[in-house]
């Protein structure tokens, strides 16, 4: 029985923002009060000047097992996700191999039996990520599966999407798409404009990723079925989105706190860790993240947590892999670039990285007495220094190094347990 | 003196810097007509030339420059075959690094490559060509061919004709000779001309004869042949037809306007070997300079002490 006393409580799916106290009773929540009375047999967290708010959910993060646990396994990506503040989070498929069979999702699960923080499974929408073959979903959704999708790539072709987002329906599960495409990306590896031109580095037009937005839209529209775009980093591909709500089509998407905050210019410095995929564009597009992420367009904030190991990343800027680790910062970095400037509220935060995620996957997300005691504990006035020998992820791969940030998750709580507790995994 | 460690393009490098570089070579250029071609300036001092991609006059220009010199220049002929080519470049480095190589001379297909390693080694650092980035000597030389001829560089109308988008040499031109206020105008394909280069402070051409037009100096760049391949140019004899630099376009530049090529030439594609033989062509003197360039480069970054001293 753990009793949060004296917390700021932050939820807005449930209307609250209130100096309040929180009582655990085993996995579930018991109460949500002032001033619950102290009883000898709880465990007290003194939560005074500290940010009380749903657990937060992340929907877009590589765990790299099966295959490339070298570069993180499930126990140290879900340490990282404790260490953020992340209580439920969703590995993405792309594997070796990939998870598109309920036999590989059921060893997942096994896997991360031990582990405090909720892993869900992301299954593969076509079987080896890049095929024409549907995968059994069916018997993926009962083994578990969240979501389906070729992360890394779009679903090959308009036709195969179609299927996929019709045959996806009767198991209710939401195609999370990359989109790029492919022909018109061209092998590039930074935003095409202004830095690829100077720096003589191949680009990736943000058109590229427009074209599968405005696919997607269409045949989102047409089979009736549900798509999330992934990290959507283009101007364009906002306003497209923007449009299909307005006409009430399913679509929900993400951005990722580096997307929101960098831009190309960071190419500069030739630095691996700027190599994401997609790339950092320009400012004309952050600010229409920005403005996407605060008018409703975008749903939710997604880390595309990937990490990669040093000698991996350690190499010329062309053949470095795509991807940074984002699980450690996210929140810090929300809180500190978007919350403490003013752009959005704290509880706008909640929403993009807690409730949002929660509702659209239905994950929980939210504090309700009743519901799984997913909490995440924040202490706002805390600064500190990003530090990746420090992270447990086994992931160094961020532009973020030496940052100044602030505010930091001090405790995490899943069903009721410590996940992080005075900010040490426990 | 160069500030920082390496030298790594023009964009980030002073007009106060390419002035004394510039100034340098005009010395060094005189050695290389002496009939004894040799200064003991550089003895004791061991560099080494790294090239990824291949090359003959930029090597051999390097490896001149140290003979005489008198620099011990030890040239590594480096593969590119293999896949982990990150640690192959740092390993390499670091191993000659240890073996007493003051500074290295590199050539590498993917931009950002000296940089990578620059940070990772001690050793000092010429870029001799990283992919599409930058070839700040090449740059440089054609400054100081510019200078030489035509004088103030930012008196100067220059064209630079042709594959913009594939070039690290018409960067390094356009970083430099921006950097003394020359007016600079580049002229190709629409698909050869990268996205928002006008921000580079150019003016962009398709127009060939509009672009030549009142030019001081037209710099042509070499067409890479596979350029044909994904969608870039129909064929080479149309490029020649509306952007190769012949007889009848160079009536369009000043009269004493100079002709140059970075070498090898393509004629026949995108120069006819009568603008070669033209006598306002300075290709041959380019390579020359080169040589000059680089011998202050070297002076410079290897002997220690601030460039004038030569005088």
């Amino acid at each position: 029985m753990i009793l949060i006393k004296d917390g700021h409580v932050i939820d807005p799916a449930n209307s609250i923002d209130d100096i309040m106290d929180i009582l655990i009773i085993g996995e579930k929540i018991n109460k949500i009060e002032k001033d619950i009375a102290i009883k000898e047999e709880y465990e007290i967290i003194d939560a005074k000047n500290l940010m009380v708010f749903p657990g937060l959910i992340d929907m877009h993060v590589h765990l790299r097992e099966p295959g490339f646990e070298h570069k993180e396994t499930i126990k140290t990506g879900l340490e990282a996700a404790a260490k953020g503040g992340f209580t439920t989070v969703a590995c993405m498929p792309n594997t070796k191999p990939a998870i598109d069979d309920r036999t590989i999702v059921e060893a997942l699960d096994r896997k991360a039996r031990g582990a405090k923080v909720n892993l869900k499974v992301i299954g593969a929408a076509t079987k080896n990520i890049d095929s024409d073959q549907l995968t059994e979903m069916g018997d993926m959704k009962e083994a578990g599966i969240v979501a389906i999708s070729n992360d890394g790539k779009p679903v090959k072709n308009a036709n195969i999407t179609r299927r996929v987002l019709e045959y996806a329906k009767k198991f209710d599960l939401i195609l999370i798409e990359h989109c790029e495409d492919e022909s018109l990306a061209n092998n590039g590896f930074i935003h095409e404009g202004y830095y690829s031109t100077i720096l003589g580095l191949k680009g990736i037009p943000r058109e590229a990723e427009d074209l599968i937005v405005a696919r997607d839209i269409a045949l989102a529209k047409m089979t009736d079925g549900k798509v999330h775009i992934a990290h959507i980093s283009s101007k364009n591909s906002v306003d497209l989105v923007r449009e299909a709500k307005k006409q009430g089509i399913n679509i929900t998407a993400e951005v990722t706190p580096q997307h929101l905050i960098l831009t190309d210019q960071i190419v500069e410095s030739f630095d691996t860790s700027t190599k994401i995929n997609p790339p950092f564009r320009s400012e004309e597009d952050r600010k229409a993240l920005v403005t996407g992420l605060i008018d409703g367009t975008i749903d939710m904030i997604a880390t595309d947590h990937a990490p990669h190991a040093r000698w991996e990343k350690e190499v010329e800027y062309a053949y470095a892999p795509f991807g940074v680790v984002g699980l450690e910062t996210a929140v810090s970095l929300i809180y500190t670039k978007l919350v403490k400037t003013g752009i959005m509220s704290f509880g706008n935060l909640v929403e993009k990285m807690a409730n949002n995620p929660g509702r659209i996957f239905k994950l929980g997300g939210v504090l309700k007495v009743g519901s799984d005691a997913d909490i995440t504990l924040f202490d706002p006035n805390k600064k500190w220094v990003v530090n990746p020998n420090k992270f447990y992820s086994m992931g160094r791969n961020t532009p973020f190094k030496d940052w100044n940030l602030d505010g930091e998750v001090i405790h995490t709580i899943v069903k009721g347990d410590f996940a992080l507790k005075d900010g040490k995994v426990i | 003196m160069i500030k920082e460690k390496d030298l790594l393009g023009l964009r980030n490098i002073s007009t106060d810097e390419i002035d004394e570089i510039l100034r340098v070579a005009i010395p060094m250029k005189d050695i290389i007509t002496r009939d004894i071609k040799k200064v003991p300036t550089l003895r004791g001092k061991s560099m080494a030339t790294l090239f990824f991609e291949n090359s003959t006059r930029t090597k051999s220009s390097f490896e001149i420059a140290a003979k005489y010199l008198s620099a011990d220049c030890t040239n590594l002929a480096v593969s590119t075959s293999s896949v982990q080519k990150g640690e192959t470049l740092i390993d390499t480095a670091i191993t000659l690094e240890v073996m007493g190589i003051e500074l290295f001379v590199m050539r590498h297909g993917a931009s950002g490559a000296p940089h990578f390693l620059g940070r990772n080694t001690k050793a000092r650092i010429i870029n001799a060509g990283d992919g599409m980035n930058e070839h700040p000597t090449q740059g440089l030389l054609d400054m100081f061919t510019m200078q030489d001829k035509k004088g103030n560089l930012g008196d100067l109308t220059v064209t630079i004709l042709g594959d913009v988008a594939h070039s690290r040499v018409a960067r390094s031109n356009i970083w430099g000779l921006t950097k003394y206020g020359a007016k600079v105008r580049v002229v190709a394909p629409a698909t050869l001309i990268p996205v928002e280069m006008e921000r580079m402070g150019v003016e962009v051409y398709t127009d060939v004869d509009k672009a030549l037009k009142g030019a001081d100096v037209v710099n042509v760049l070499r067409l890479q042949k596979e350029r044909q391949s994904g969608g870039l140019l129909p064929s080479l004899v149309e490029y020649n037809k509306f952007w190769g630099l012949n007889s009848k376009r160079l009536e369009l530049l000043k009269d004493d306007a100079i002709i140059m090529h970075p070498g090898p030439m393509n004629r026949g594609v995108e120069i006819m070997p009568e603008v070669y033989e033209d006598p306002r062509s300075v290709v041959d003197e380019q390579v020359t300079n080169g040589v000059a360039v680089r011998m202050a480069l070297l002076f410079m970054m290897l002997g220690g002490k601030s460039g004038d001293d030569i005088n």
